[in-house]
């Protein structure tokens, strides 16, 4: 049945709430809304936006760069360039082993469950954010300082993002672990190294192995752009056709990259259904290693 | 079957089972070396290297702070943060950079995630082109749209701007072109009966279902690209990594120390804003269902 608008007209005179918000909410959304949009204009002539440098810049990136990007060339440079792909990736693979490896035993030291001794606990935890909290490239940029320049810095920025990373995210997995199987192992007179052997490590092992993958074909990308500040790999050739203005070079190393990065991505989440047995809802791969244990609300 | 027969029917599959469990795990160790091995060949990888670089590390980083005395604390640290307006102002910039490239991207990103859900749009062909625009977009690492847009703008935080940005409208146009495939079709179909066009099925039948998760997603976009902002200035496209820069290429230890922390500070206090308010968000929806 149909209500009258006359019916709906008393309704609404008697139940104001039920048919929008109270004037006090409705203003606190103007504000949010309004001071949004403010900060948004603000932020567009701060940088430029209602310059003609910046029309010029739209022209000058559709005439110049767009059209001087294809086709791509350089083709006879090819075997040089799949060799430094190749070393981009033997950077990320080292990089990222070398993180799991350091990180492996302090995870056990940042869970709540294995490690009873609160502060040391506490604090592997917050030394492992501060050093996921620099991004790759500022400790590329350390590194190339301090150890010059090359693959190794990169490796090593890698290994050490990937240490903090990791003891993060394994130590969630342990602290995830189910007591039952450890209690089991106890009850048929497993001593401590059995506990560890037969009730902790089948349960973690899968995990890892699938984030340490994951973070593998995260550190692709990473890899693939260290070289902008010299810590080796396809980014310091990309960089320096860029600035050389081979615009089309540049992007048969574009092309290379993404494609690269593709094929990784797909043998990797290949083996992680493998290795974890079922697909679980991954976070976009682009993104940062922090949100892998903590993804969207979906994910949840 | 008698108990002993299953019993060896039994051991045989069990044996099997640990046959095949072995092969795999023997090829897999295998692989596992060997790409180990070419790897090291690869990058002349060289571990005296390595521990030759460590000191030199450390040293780098301790240098990077500055003596500070009890007695004179307020003195030191105000000449150690000698830069601090220069430097709050290129933090200002690296914030609203982040701010802008976020909203730009999340608008033109969440207008092309209609167009790139497979159950939105009829036509296959333009629901493919958005997906492709978006992925490369998104695949092309944001410090390599900031080195082509800095070609174009020339050096400046506007090239960070939009290099974030277009990033940012590829990672978001995905995540909410599957948040809109996975929303209910009753309330379209609602409205389309009700005799509403397109943009109204969008606007009253997607919108409100979706908007929950936008906002979720989002949040957590405004931390990753606070952490782009700060590193776009190593190639010139402006914000607190330009003074990063120029300060570890000219070996000013402390002025890097200085701005390390800042940046850490800054990142660590937007990340638990922002997780906060995520949660927020999570119980306010799980509440209301």
């Amino acid at each position: 049945m149909m209500p009258t608008p006359a019916e709906i007209a008393e309704l609404r005179a008697r139940l104001p709430r039920t048919f929008s918000p109270s004037p006090r909410e409705r203003l606190r959304r103007l504000l949010l809304w309004g001071g949004a949009l403010a900060l948004t204009v603000y932020c567009l002539d701060r940088f430029g936006f209602f310059t003609w440098n910046f029309a010029d810049g739209v022209l000058k990136f559709g005439s110049v760069v767009v059209s001087q990007l294809f086709p791509p060339t350089g083709f006879d440079q090819l075997p040089m360039f799949l060799r430094v792909m190749g070393e981009t990736l033997a950077m990320a693979f080292l990089g990222t082993v070398l993180g799991a490896i350091v990180a492996f035993p302090l995870a056990f030291l940042a869970s709540k469950n294995m490690m009873p001794f609160r502060p040391l606990q506490f604090g592997t935890r917050r030394f492992a954010d501060l050093l996921r909290a620099f991004d790759y490239l500022i400790w590329a940029l350390i590194f190339v300082r301090a150890i010059g320049l090359g693959p190794m810095a990169g490796i090593m920025a890698i290994a050490i993002v990937e240490v903090g990373t990791f003891i993060k995210l394994y130590s969630e997995a342990i602290e995830n672990l189910d007591r039952k199987q450890m209690d089991g192992v106890r009850a048929a007179g497993g001593n401590r190294l059995q506990i560890i052997r037969y009730g902790v490590l089948p349960q973690v092992l899968p995990m890892m192995v699938s984030n340490t993958l994951y973070m593998f074909e995260h550190n692709t990308r990473s890899a693939s752009i260290l070289g902008i500040v010299g810590a080796g790999g396809i980014g310091f050739l990309l960089a320096d056709r860029l600035r050389a203005y081979e615009l089309q070079e540049a992007c048969l190393i574009i092309i290379m990259v993404v494609m690269t990065v593709y094929a990784i991505d797909f043998l990797s989440k290949k083996l992680r259904e493998r290795i974890i047995g079922e697909e679980r809802r991954e976070p976009v791969a682009d993104d940062h290693p922090q949100f892998v244990a903590s993804p969207g609300p979906k994910a949840r | 079957m008698s108990v002993s027969e299953a019993a060896a029917r039994f051991e045989r599959q069990y044996a099997d089972y640990r046959r095949t469990k072995t092969v795999w795990t023997v090829l897999f160790w295998a692989l596992f070396v060997a790409c180990f091995a070419v790897s090291i060949v690869v990058t002349r990888f060289d571990v005296a290297a390595v521990v030759a670089g460590l000191p030199r590390t450390t040293d780098f980083i301790v240098k990077m702070i500055p003596p500070i005395g009890w007695s004179t604390f307020g003195a030191d640290v105000g000449e150690w943060y000698w830069g601090i307006g220069k430097w709050l102002n290129s933090l200002l910039n690296t914030l609203l950079m982040a701010y802008l490239a976020t909203v730009l991207g999340t608008t033109i990103g969440g207008a092309l995630s209609f167009l790139a859900a497979r159950n939105l749009v009829k036509s296959y062909a333009v629901y493919w082109i958005t997906r492709r625009v978006l992925e490369i977009a998104r695949t092309v690492p944001d410090i390599v749209w900031a080195l082509l847009f800095v070609l174009a703008f020339g050096i400046g935080p506007l090239a960070g701007v939009l290099a974030i940005t277009v990033h940012t409208l590829g990672a978001q146009g995905k995540l909410f072109a599957e948040v809109n495939e996975n929303v209910s079709a009753l309330p379209i179909e609602g409205i389309r009966a009700a005799g509403g066009n397109w943009l109204h099925e969008m606007r009253y039948g997607v919108l409100p279902q979706a908007l929950p998760n936008y906002m979720s997603y989002t949040f957590w976009r405004i931390e990753l690209n606070v952490r782009s902002a700060t590193i776009v200035g190593f190639v010139g496209a402006g914000g607190i990594g330009h003074d990063l820069f120029t300060s570890i290429q000219l070996l000013y230890f402390a002025d890097a120390g200085a701005i390390l922390l800042i940046v850490v500070a800054t990142i660590m206090a937007i990340d638990m804003l922002s997780e906060r308010y995520r949660h927020r968000l999570i119980g306010k929806e799980q509440l209301s269902q």
